[in-house]
């Protein structure tokens, strides 16, 4: 890469030791970029830990605006001295290695093909701060004082965010900026500052934001007029719940008669997950969006109670941040792993709707979309996040708030509808969209019914006759294909003009979109062009099968390893599996575009490599 | 075959409650259960406390988890809406419903294995969360669509039907309640509606999570002898020991006994529980009191029935999670949304 290249494009990766307060660093040094106009990608690869072992945090400066990791490292900081030798062999030749030298790191000198910069940043603190915390926390703040220097960030621009940070301590405000000085005054004396990797204002960011999808998730879902939460604590899905909660301390509170704080929320931590779920349907039951979040594990214990709401018909909304499984796996990293099990939770002929938020946008957007989802179709709705979307600071433009929104309550009788009426029957299909109507608790005797798990016929009594549990059975299945129609549509992007036929596509979802994305750019260049579907819901809409239709081949791109949403395709439409190859990235760390243009490269060396043979 | 409706036919001089109802406004659909069961003894008692305290049946929901027990919400006050859920998950089901909507009253009826096996921990966590309901646990120390096996509230050494003896320690659930700070505790006997109406009145008046344990002898498979939940057993071992007198909020106090052998606990809704103390040793108030007593005679083989423990005052689950008054799934949407300016207020912090 040529020096003018590195300018706004380039990967900083800073590697540290959990609970050493670096997070909060590398947040300053992210948002410092993002302020300064230019495009940011954060992630974050953190420990099941909470002091101790090494994490790591990720910075792509990306000028065109990218939303994914590449896969390379261009900078690194190495603060971790367990994990030195890990993190200076994945620098790539050419690339700047920063550490600590208060103590000699002989071994760090073994690359000749990268530039190593060694500041003595715990000696330094040790001298200028005087509490043990302060000396471990303020070498994190001054290797960013560093990076401002040989990185030309705008010092201004890190003043002011430390200025908000520090709002109310102005004590610790001064120590950070002691420390930021430290690190640039160190820098600009010792080394060639800027760098050829280096910043320049640009304007790109107006009109953005940076959040994480389970924050957007939990305000969405305030949005959406959600009052009831139940909950069991699981990484990676707690900072939704968090959310929810602080927002409605926010912006839920009032006041009573008589002058008493009161909440028009209620969010009650259960004692496991399966009380969870069964808190949500007896609120949804009796009237109130009610929700819960949890990830892969909770699903495993959700699951006979997601197959009573199927069956029962009861609303639900459960966000499911995806982690790595099998079992307890690895709880923070991510992966989209649990696609086959929630489509078909609980045991008998379950069939769920799902949805598949790509970002932190489309979380907001989906909040909304699966409580109205939910009630509509009066069935469990689970929004697939993942770990990367849900826990990771993304840049997303501003959520507009349509004001003309109105939550879609679905088909419930009121009082003055089952006044005159001459009986109530739970589970007649009246329209013909194999939606039935429900009444809640506490309107009126007329609409009273025993909801149950066992036999029901169409009239909402139990029964044991083959052909009246068949009947409940087969409309369940035609509400299914209603479903399919009102689900969030497929997404297609036709790939640019390269004056061949395009015999192939890519299929995928969630958070593969921006690996793709970049990936479509990069083989573009190269004149390898493609069709590309992104997949937004289940039951999947009709136009994804005349999608895979329309090419010999298309690429599952997922991040799992059995290829579930693969096996969700082959097992939903008639669909010859051989049409469809899968691109699998399921290592726990959120797939780039190195890994897609490289596995698509191999593919299509493979086919053509069989064309000729 | 709970789909089968009952002939409704309304005598003309059948009594009428203060709503103008009559008791047969308060039953349900026909009875599965076995001829002779206690559960359907309970339900009897259960549609005449509602029926004498003048509820609304719409204004109740009933839920349950599986099992015989859990079947018997359609034999009751048909008016309300029931959910019959999964086993052991009845307590989840009741307080996702009471969070919606705290004005309806809640009854929950479960099983020993539905509550003290595969649902102690639901059981247990929506006593510690005060939810505001009755919960009824029929207890009959067997598994019965099952075909008999023990339950863990089975009694040590008590005889199968085909006389294996059990061998586990039984889980007494007024003690597992009293022990986890439950606000409401009381035992009765199916087949003792004298005792068992007014303490199900006194429950359905208290504010906050109400245990009613309710020994009901299961006549198909533990109601032989060696059984100690058989209805020989229980009516030959049952120590009566607070009776618990319903009053209503304007009703007159016709004090039977003499002073000092009758108290008044006031409930949450302004009626009136008049403890007659059987044992004048026995202080229903008194936790530590409670416990040793209940323990004590239960070494002797004997079951202490009557109101056992009440708290009345503390707070239930909405008041702890300061929940506005009324119900949350009646909070107009113009209230929950918090629109366009609050949205662009909160992203300005994410800049």
């Amino acid at each position: 890469m040529s020096a003018e290249g590195r300018v706004n494009d380039f990967v900083i990766k800073l590697a540290n030791v959990n609970g050493t307060g670096s997070a909060s660093s590398n947040g300053l040094l992210m948002k410092s970029i993002f302020r300064m106009g230019i495009p940011v990608v954060g992630k974050n690869f953190f420990p099941s830990n909470i002091q101790g072992l090494p994490t790591w945090y990720e910075i792509r400066v990306t000028k065109d605006g990218y939303t994914c990791r590449t896969g390379t490292t261009d900078l690194m900081v190495a603060m971790n001295a367990e994990t030195y030798a890990a993190d200076l062999a994945e620098l790539r030749p050419g690339g700047v290695l920063l550490y600590d030298s208060t103590w000699p790191r002989k071994d760090l000198q073994e690359r000749n093909d990268v530039t190593v910069l060694g500041i003595p940043l715990s000696g330094m603190c040790n001298e200028a701060f005087d509490s043990a915390r302060a000396k471990v926390l303020m070498k994190n703040v001054a290797y960013v004082g560093a990076l401002v220097a040989l990185l030309s960030i705008e010092m201004e621009v890190v003043e002011n965010l430390l200025k908000e940070t520090f709002s109310t301590k102005p004590h610790l405000m001064d120590a950070n900026m002691q420390a930021i000085r430290m690190g640039y005054d160190y820098a600009i004396e010792n080394f060639s500052c800027p760098l050829d990797m280096r910043l320049e204002r640009m304007d790109k960011t107006d009109g953005y934001v940076m959040v994480d999808g389970n924050t957007t998730a939990g305000l969405g879902s305030v949005y959406a007029g959600a009052t009831v939460v139940s909950w069991y604590p699981i990484t990676p899905s707690t900072s939704l719940i968090d959310a929810y909660s602080i927002f409605c301390k926010q912006l839920r509170v009032e006041e009573d008669e008589g002058g008493s704080k009161v909440n028009n929320y209620c969010v009650i931590q259960a004692e496991d997950e399966l009380a969870a779920i069964g808190m949500v349907l007896g609120a949804n039951w009796n009237g109130a969006r009610a929700f819960t979040s949890t990830s892969g594990p909770g699903i495993s214990l959700m699951s006979e109670f997601l197959g009573l709401a199927y069956y029962a018909e009861i609303p639900a909304v459960v966000f499911d941040v995806q982690r790595v499984g099998p079992s307890t796996g690895m709880p923070t990293r991510t992966q989209q792993c649990d696609i086959t099990s929630a489509a078909y939770a609980s045991h008998g002929d379950t069939r769920h709707v799902l949805l598949f938020p790509a970002d932190p946008t489309e979380c907001f957007e989906m909040a909304l979309n699966a409580f109205d989802l939910a009630e509509r179709l009066q069935t469990p709705v689970i929004v697939l996040s993942d770990l990367d979307i849900g826990m990771n600071d993304w840049m997303i433009p501003e959520i507009q708030w349509d004001e003309s929104y109105q939550p879609d309550r679905g088909k419930v009788y009121d009082a003055d509808a089952l006044k005159d009426m001459d009986k109530f029957y739970r589970y007649l299909d009246v329209d013909g969209d194999a939606i039935p109507w429900r009444t809640l608790p506490g309107v009126d005797s007329k609409g009273a019914y025993f909801v149950r798990g066992s036999g029901h016929n169409r009239y909402g009594g139990y029964t044991e006759k083959s052909d009246e549990y068949k009947d409940v059975l087969d409309r369940l299945r035609r509400k299914s294909d209603t479903a399919a129609t009102i689900v969030p549509e497929p997404v297609v992007e036709h790939g640019v003009d390269v004056g061949a036929e395009k015999s192939w596509a890519v299929l995928s979802i969630g958070s593969c979109h921006g690996a793709i994305v970049e990936a479509r750019d990069r083989l573009a260049n190269e004149k390898v062009s493609f069709d590309y579907m992104r997949v937004k819901g289940f039951p999947f809409h009709s136009t994804v099968d005349e999608f895979i239709q329309k090419y010999e081949r298309v690429f599952v791109v997922e991040q799992n390893r059995d290829a579930q949403l693969r096996q969700l395709l082959v097992n939903e439409f008639d669909i010859n599996p051989a049409q469809l190859v899968p691109l699998l990235s399921y290592d726990g760390m959120p797939v780039g575009s190195d890994f897609i243009v490289e596995a698509i490269k191999t593919e299509l060396q493979m086919q053509g490599a069989a064309a000729a043979g | 075959m709970s789909f089968i409706a009952k002939p409704k036919i309304t005598h003309p001089g059948l009594p009428r409650n203060e709503i103008g109802l009559t008791l047969r406004d308060y039953e349900g659909s026909m009875s599965t259960l076995c001829a002779g069961c206690g559960h359907d003894s309970v339900s009897a008692a259960i549609m005449q406390a509602y029926f004498e305290l003048s509820v609304e049946p719409h204004r109740v929901a009933k839920v349950s988890g599986i099992g015989c027990s859990s079947k018997t919400p359609t034999y009751f006050l048909g008016g309300a809406h029931g959910f019959n859920s999964v086993h052991g998950r009845m307590p989840s089901i009741a307080t996702g419903a009471n969070a919606a909507n705290r004005e309806l009253q809640y009854i929950g009826v479960s099983g020993d294995g539905d509550s003290l096996s595969i649902g102690m921990g639901q059981f247990s966590h929506a006593i510690r969360r005060n939810v505001n309901m009755m919960y009824v646990l029929e207890n009959n120390g067997v598994y019965g669509l099952t075909k008999g096996q023990f339950s863990a509230s089975a009694d040590k050494g008590s005889k199968a039907k085909k006389g294996e003896a059990n061998a586990y320690s039984p889980i007494d659930p007024v003690l597992l309640a009293i022990s986890l700070g439950c606000t409401f505790v009381g035992r009765s006997f199916s087949g003792d509606k004298d005792n068992l109406v007014p303490l199900l009145k006194s429950a359905i008046s208290h504010s906050g999570f109400a245990l009613i344990d309710v020994i009901s002898p299961c006549v198909t498979f533990n109601d032989h002898e060696g059984s100690t939940k058989s209805y020989a057993h229980t009516r030959e071992h049952m120590l009566e020991t607070v009776y618990a007198d319903y009053v209503g909020a304007h009703e007159e106090i016709i004090a039977q006994v003499q002073p000092g052998e009758y108290r008044q606990v006031t409930m949450h809704d302004g009626s009136r529980v008049g403890l007659r103390h059987v044992d004048k040793s026995y202080d229903p108030t008194d936790r530590i009191a409670a416990i040793s007593y209940i323990e004590k005679h239960r070494a002797e083989g004997a079951v202490v029935t009557g109101l056992l423990y009440v708290e009345e005052g503390s707070a239930e689950m909405h008041v702890t999670l300061g929940s506005a008054p009324g119900a949350m799934s009646e909070i107009p949407y113009e209230k929950l949304n918090p629109g366009a300016e609050a949205l662009n207020r909160i992203q300005g912090r994410w800049r």
